[in-house]
């Protein structure tokens, strides 16, 4: 941690994030303002317009990102210190793709099977668990939500090909 | 006593004994939900709604409140036994309720935290009985300005109350506004902030986002700490028990004090955590033994659990009578009540007065239920927290992901997820707080609405906000709330001029 703190170069800086953050938020308002300027945001023969609102709620975050901005080049980078080490920055990515490719499994080979092939992984890659001991969990906890969501409270989820041929 | 009539009406309506049994069930959820990391009462109860939509409505909210109930009580076993607060208002908590567990006193900590938890709920609630029926009837009184101007003041008290910079907080919450005007408006039917796209026809539901932000993010935040437990075996038995209680009645002056404040700040949004700091602080100061505080002392666990419960259980009341909920949580409850088509609010007390005291007498029973449970299940939600990270953070996430699908029975809302998680993620680090965002979106929609309803009945005279007493009054009270920092950074100054001239 100390050493992470020293050498700038291995994570990415408070004041960095502050400014990309807050400029996404300006475009966001941005974007929101034009398009409730576009449908209208005056006073129409009916009352307010349909943009009217959105317009002055746009430009509330126009205002604040502009002054979170100029806060945040004020400041200067050391004093607004570390926003993520790199190797705190690996752990979250270690978290983050593969539930981003979870989701996407889910679309094509149904929830139960992406779910279990998750824990798995999960459990394999980042807990060290021997492979049938993290096969045995992940198949136990998705049987158990496919016994509540299928079966008990009837809600279906994703499904695919592995269900078809229980009949679901 | 017309309170206390319908009031054993409620428990007649409550107490059937499937209802009962969803309190134990929701108790017990709930805690399991406030001891694991990722998942806290509002993300807990919104990944759960989906599966009440086969109940009748008052079993549902029976139940959901009682998993917010326990997951209130689950914040404070591991502030305790792991020093890690599992809800923001259990902070405070763990500044003597870890010491003590460190001690050899774990027992004695739980059990003053369930105590003080209960009596402040309990307070809490006697005053929503009393109370909630008055301000509905006065709030029947309200048109679509004064309905606008109580919006306003919620979310002024936001700005002027968070410890987050104020254009942060304003950031924030109109973000949440943006993105509850997506879609349909629904006075012209003009589609808006859509961009063509179909998917975003639907707008956004605020339980996707409150999944997104507060479980995938709360994982992410976890991750980086690389979580390690280092936690103190939970012993617990009735001996203890009873040896904690015998003590407990010398800090009646505590449970009063700390009492009043919750219900006071739980009242304004957001207001559970600096309750919790608040009656901390206080007792410091009052109490005979200010040097045991940090160290260990009951009293320091007493003033934040009692506090902390109260402002909890009285963020609902102007949910209920008002249609704004004073937390997240309340807001998800609040949501589960539109679905239902019950829409809270003054008429709610008039129209539908069998849910409302039946979900009041539940608050009772739920309460007794909740301390039940966690007195003699602590040592085994303890022994949940003992299996590792790697087993949990996955888990969690399939949970996060199920329940964004049920919502709305679409993949577009899971990848929406992802996206409020990163989101969650990045705000938390650079102190952007989430409760406005929330909020903002779920009473988007309504505060808009009554904003143009008003304008419409003026012709377009802004004045109509301050027109008349009740009106201007609370328009004036939201301002000054938004300004108060700025008032109390002045008033600083001039106190700080003074003892310079002097």
């Amino acid at each position: 941690m100390n050493e992470n703190q020293n050498n700038h170069g291995g994570s990415i800086s408070n004041k960095t994030m502050e400014l990309v953050t807050a400029f996404i938020i300006l475009a966001f308002g941005s974007v929101v303002m034009w398009d409730s300027y576009r449908i209208g945001a005056g006073w129409g023969v009916d009352g307010p317009e349909s943009g009217s609102f959105p317009f002055y709620v746009g430009l509330l975050i126009v205002i604040s990102a502009i002054v979170t901005i100029v806060n945040a080049v004020r400041q200067s980078a050391e004093e607004a210190g570390e926003f993520v080490g790199m190797s705190e920055l690996k752990m979250v990515m270690a978290v983050l793709i593969p539930t981003v490719i979870y989701v996407i499994a889910i679309d094509q080979i149904g929830i139960y099977v992406a779910s279990s092939i998750f824990i798995a992984v999960f459990m394999v890659w980042q807990g060290k668990f021997s492979v049938l001991k993290s096969a045995v969990v992940a198949v136990a906890v998705n049987v158990f939500f496919f016994m509540m969501f299928e079966v008990w409270f009837k809600i279906p989820l994703p499904k695919g090909w592995l269900e078809t041929q229980f009949g679901y | 006593m017309e309170e206390l009539n319908a009031l054993f009406n409620g428990f007649a309506v409550a107490l059937t004994w499937q209802n009962v049994m969803y309190m134990f069930i929701g108790t017990i959820l709930g805690v399991l939900i406030g001891t694991l990391p990722g998942l806290g009462g509002a993300n807990g109860v919104a990944i759960l709604l989906p599966l009440t939509f086969s109940m009748n409505p008052v079993s549902a909210i029976i139940m959901l409140s009682c998993i917010y109930w326990g997951a209130l009580f689950g914040g404070a076993i591991t502030s305790i036994l792991f020093n890690i607060p599992g809800e923001p208002w259990s902070v405070a908590t763990t500044f003597d309720g870890y010491p003590m567990a460190q001690k050899g006193q774990p027992g004695e900590a739980l059990t003053a935290a369930f105590t003080s938890s209960f009596v402040g709920a309990f307070v809490a609630v006697l005053m929503i009985t009393f109370l909630a029926p008055l301000v509905a009837k006065f709030a029947l009184k309200f048109g679509p300005a004064e309905f606008f101007a109580v919006q306003l003041l919620t979310f002024c008290s936001f700005v002027g109350m968070s410890k987050e910079p104020p254009f942060k907080t304003i950031a924030s919450m109109m973000i949440g506004f943006a993105l509850a005007s997506v879609g349909m408006d629904s006075v012209t039917g003009q589609l808006r902030l859509t961009f063509g796209s179909e998917e975003l026809m639907r707008g956004f539901d605020f339980l996707i986002a409150v999944i997104g932000l507060f479980g995938l993010g709360e994982i992410l935040l976890t991750m980086e700490e690389g979580l390690a437990f280092k936690g103190t075996e939970a012993k617990i038995n009735a001996k203890v028990v009873f040896q904690t209680w015998a003590k407990l009645p010398k800090y009646w002056a505590t449970y009063i004090r700390s009492s009043l404040i919750g219900c006071w700040m739980g009242v304004t949004p957001g207001g559970a955590t600096p309750a919790s700091f608040m009656s901390y602080g206080i007792a410091k100061k009052f109490t005979r033994n200010p040097d045991g505080f940090g160290k260990g002392e009951l009293e320091g666990v007493v003033a934040p659990e009692t506090a902390a419960h109260a402002a909890g259980t009285s963020a609902l009341l102007p949910m209920l009578t008002l249609g704004i909920p004073g937390s997240p949580t309340a807001a998800v409850l609040l949501g589960g009540l539109l679905i239902w088509g019950l829409q809270p609010g003054p008429l709610l007390f008039v129209e539908k007065a069998d849910f409302v005291w039946g979900l009041i007498a539940s608050m009772y029973l739920g309460n007794i239920a909740g301390l039940i449970v966690v007195l003699t299940t602590v040592p085994y939600f303890a022994a949940i927290l003992k299996i590792p990270f790697s087993i949990i953070a996955p888990v969690i996430l399939v949970i996060c992901a199920i329940g964004s699908y049920t919502v709305g029975n679409a993949m577009f809302d899971v990848y929406l997820m992802i996206i409020f998680g990163v989101i969650g993620y990045v705000f938390k680090k650079l102190n952007y707080p989430l409760a406005p965002l929330v909020l903002a979106l779920v009473l988007g929609k309504m505060a808009e609405g009554s904003f143009r309803q008003a304008l419409l009945t003026s012709q377009g005279e802004i004045s109509v906000f301050w027109e008349n007493g009740l009106v201007g009054g609370i328009s004036a009270l939201a301002i000054l709330l938004l300004i108060s920092p700025l008032l109390s950074k002045a008033m600083a100054l001039i106190k700080g001029n003074k003892k310079a001239a002097a």
